[in-house]
């Protein structure tokens, strides 16, 4: 007995990031078990490039049994865009990109134009349509807590109604590690297997595991727009101004979402274990510091999930 | 370092915000930006001070009504552990959002604001925490700064905490003077208090034992996901994929798989494609087996140790949780236990617990949203349980109604 129970306390002695890739793929798993037709939402990004290592080792040595599915705003970053192909194609995962430009010209919508015109909020349209071409019920999604104060209150299994809309006062208590995905026809669930992680598990996951990134995010030499105080990449495709500034600067991104929307900060960092040591040094949040998007309003992030954003 | 998980119970009057706010502030853990924001929002606000409440209320809702209403949750680390905070509202009305939070985490913070005393929602909270099996609790006898940080009364509170404590066998107590608002013994030792020679309240998170908290004598194994590749080099493969729940499971060791009882032995365990000698609550793993034997998403697979109970009778502690509907006998849900679903009926419900004051009411014919009672359910076929007490993992469950899909009750079953 006494020596069952000390062998048993040396083999559960687990690292966090043990535990925390344990219950992402345990997610993983029951998304898998107890939905027809789950996706997984790639977009190139450090976030969602975890959860296709997760998915990998929750599946091995069988493939990923799910799709990755790629909303592709056309203002991506190249380097982004590139990753995602070659991804998909080194684990072997089917790979569905839909255009937001296509959805502009098929439903007649008003793109947003002038300064800080970003296309965020209609891949929103897109996602819905995708979801309903492919009767997707369940999309899984790297978003985390402690990303933005909405996040932290959504739930692992976050249901949506058929219009995609996310109900903050209508979620389903979420207790211990019962999972609730029982849906109707036409509703889905967003699934997020690394809610409990922070920008800073990621990378030192990242870091344990050795997963190639993006070239964006190290140290590299751009041309950029001065903006606000923000450096933006320069692209034909964003609106300038007079006011604006075009420089070339040493800098790498901290995320990677619309080249529209997202800053970047100066730095030297060309490693995962420098980029790690800035992080750890660093006192802006990860969303204060490159998304533009969240800068405008108190509860941006709450009225784009509302209307169904990822 | 490992991870731990906590629940702060207590309301805005207790200074449970503050509290946080604290941990979070004097361990680093809130950057330039959002303290930027909260001072922003706290001005528009006009008060003044800045409120660290503002960090945890995510929604539109609860900036508005300056209350939380829903679970919110905040990461923190410091060198020796990574801590995940849950943050429950306190009020009577929003009990099964305590219940939920309480549902994950290791340790509870009780706050007891050092005028007041022992009162009746730290006899509610504590009860919630006894009940959904939390092996440690922390009683934070907080504000000692407005009562001239008297070691007579923290001496006073602690004693009749005690008294309360007994009632409801909780395993880990610890009790701790402090004052949130003027940061005493939370992260650094007081110096107004120099009668408290305990640890303080970082100290006794980043200390205590949640290893041993977990079941690792009945192996429990509920199987998500089978896994069979049907290539050409893995033509036969069939690996079971899951999360070991409570116990231990090794290479050879002789399994029982629930419903069915059949019997077989472990042929090879991996750990994401990786051979493994053996696994261990919580670790998620892929089980194989030496036999052929018939097993899909649901089953349960039992290792050394005791045998789970494999019945379709089942006595439970319920929380209620929904709203719109009642629960009454003769009403049909589906019971959520592990990995599997099953329908069942409520046969009676034999009492209701006043959870301010623990008596047992009888002769109640429904439950309404809040109530904690004891029931009895019947399922449409057989489930492998435990003792919630005993084991969280394997003796938890969920109801769900049939018609909106909602979850509605939290199930802690008895063995």
């Amino acid at each position: 007995m006494s020596n069952i129970q000390s062998l048993s306390s040396e083999a559960q002695r687990q690292d966090y990031l043990d535990q925390l890739e344990s219950e992402a793929i345990y997610i993983m798993r029951e998304v898998a078990g107890q939905f027809e037709r789950p996706a997984l939402l790639f977009s190139g990004g450090k976030d969602s490039i975890t959860l296709v290592r997760l998915a990998q080792k929750a599946f091995a040595p069988g493939r990923i049994p799910f799709p990755l599915v790629h909303i592709d705003t056309g203002h991506n970053f190249p380097e982004a865009t590139q990753y995602r192909d070659w991804m998909a194609n080194e684990v072997g995962a089917k790979l569905i990109v839909r255009q937001v430009e296509d959805t502009i010209k098929a439903k007649g919508l008003k793109e947003p134009t002038g300064k800080n015109a970003s296309r965020n909020w209609l891949q929103t349209f897109t996602l819905l349509d995708t979801i309903e071409e492919f009767e997707f019920d369940a999309c899984i999604g790297g978003a985390r807590r402690d990303e933005e104060k909405a996040r932290a209150k959504e739930r692992i299994f976050s249901f949506r109604d058929e219009f995609g809309q996310w109900d903050p006062k209508r979620q389903r208590p979420e207790l211990w590690n019962l999972f609730n995905g029982k849906i109707s026809k036409g509703e889905n669930v967003r699934c997020f297997p690394i809610s409990n992680w922070t920008e800073l598990d990621v990378w030192a996951y990242i870091e344990r595991e050795k997963i190639p990134l993006p070239s964006i995010y190290f140290s590299h030499q751009r041309e950029m727009i001065l903006r606000d105080g923000n450096l933006l990449a320069n692209a034909d495709f964003i609106y300038k101004d007079d006011s604006d500034v075009i420089v070339t600067k040493t800098v790498r991104f901290r995320t990677v979402g619309d080249m529209t929307c997202t800053a970047a900060v100066e730095s030297e960092a060309s490693t995962i274990e420098q980029v790690v040591a800035e992080i750890k040094a660093t006192r802006i949040s990860e969303r204060g510091e490159t998304r533009i998007d969240d800068q405008q309003t108190e509860a941006a992030m709450e009225d784009r999930k509302k209307g169904g954003y990822f | 370092m490992d991870i731990l998980r906590f629940i702060t119970a207590g309301s805005v009057d207790d200074g449970k915000s503050t509290l946080i706010g604290r941990l979070l502030y004097d361990t680093k853990s809130i950057l330039a930006d959002q303290l930027e924001a909260v001072e922003k929002a706290s001005k528009t606000r006009g008060d003044g001070e800045i409120d660290l409440a503002l960090l945890t209320d995510g929604l539109r809702s609860e900036r508005e009504q300056g209350i939380t209403i829903d679970v919110a949750y905040k990461y923190f680390q410091t060198p020796n552990r990574k801590f995940i905070s849950i943050d429950a509202p306190g009020h009577i009305q929003y009990t099964r959002n305590m219940v939920t939070g309480a549902s994950n985490a290791d340790l509870a913070i009780i706050l007891i604001d050092a005028r007041q005393g022992v009162v009746e929602q730290t006899r509610r909270h504590s009860l919630i925490a006894s009940m959904l099996g939390i092996p440690h609790i922390v009683v934070a006898v907080n504000k000692m700064d407005l009562v001239g940080y008297s070691e007579d009364t923290f001496l006073q509170i602690a004693q009749e905490y005690q008294k309360l404590a007994d009632k409801l066998a909780i395993k880990d107590l610890k009790i701790i003077p402090v004052s949130a608002l003027a940061g005493d013994n939370i992260v650094d030792k007081s110096e107004a208090m120099p009668w408290y020679t305990g640890e303080t309240m970082l100290h006794f998170l980043e200390n205590v034992d949640v290893q041993h908290d977990l079941n690792l004598n009945d192996a429990r194994f509920s199987v998500q996901y089978v896994i069979r590749p049907q290539t050409e080099e893995l033509h036969d493969y069939r690996g079971y994929a899951g999360r070991v729940q409570s116990g231990v499971f090794r290479k050879g060791d002789t399994i029982t798989v629930f419903p069915s009882e059949q019997t077989s032995k472990i042929a090879k365990i991996e750990v994401y494609g990786q051979e493994a000698e053996e696994v261990s609550a919580p670790q998620s793993a892929t089980i194989l087996l030496e036999t052929d034997v018939d097993i899909s998403r649901g089953d349960l697979i039992s290792g050394t140790g005791n045998s789970p109970v494999l019945s379709q009778d089942v006595e439970a502690t319920i929380c209620w949780m929904d709203d719109r509907k009642e629960l009454k006998v003769g009403n049909k849900y589906t019971l959520q236990h592990g990995t599997t679903r099953v329908r069942c009926s409520v046969k009676g419900i034999e009492y209701r617990v006043d959870i301010s004051n623990y008596d047992q009411l009888e002769d109640i014919e429904s439950l309404k949203l809040n109530d904690v009672a004891k029931i009895v359910l019947r399922t449409a076929k057989p489930i492998a349980y435990d003792a919630y007490q005993t084991n969280r993992a394997n003796g938890a469950a969920i109801l769900i109604d049939e018609t909106s899909n909602v979850t509605v009750g939290a199930c802690m079953v008895e063995a």
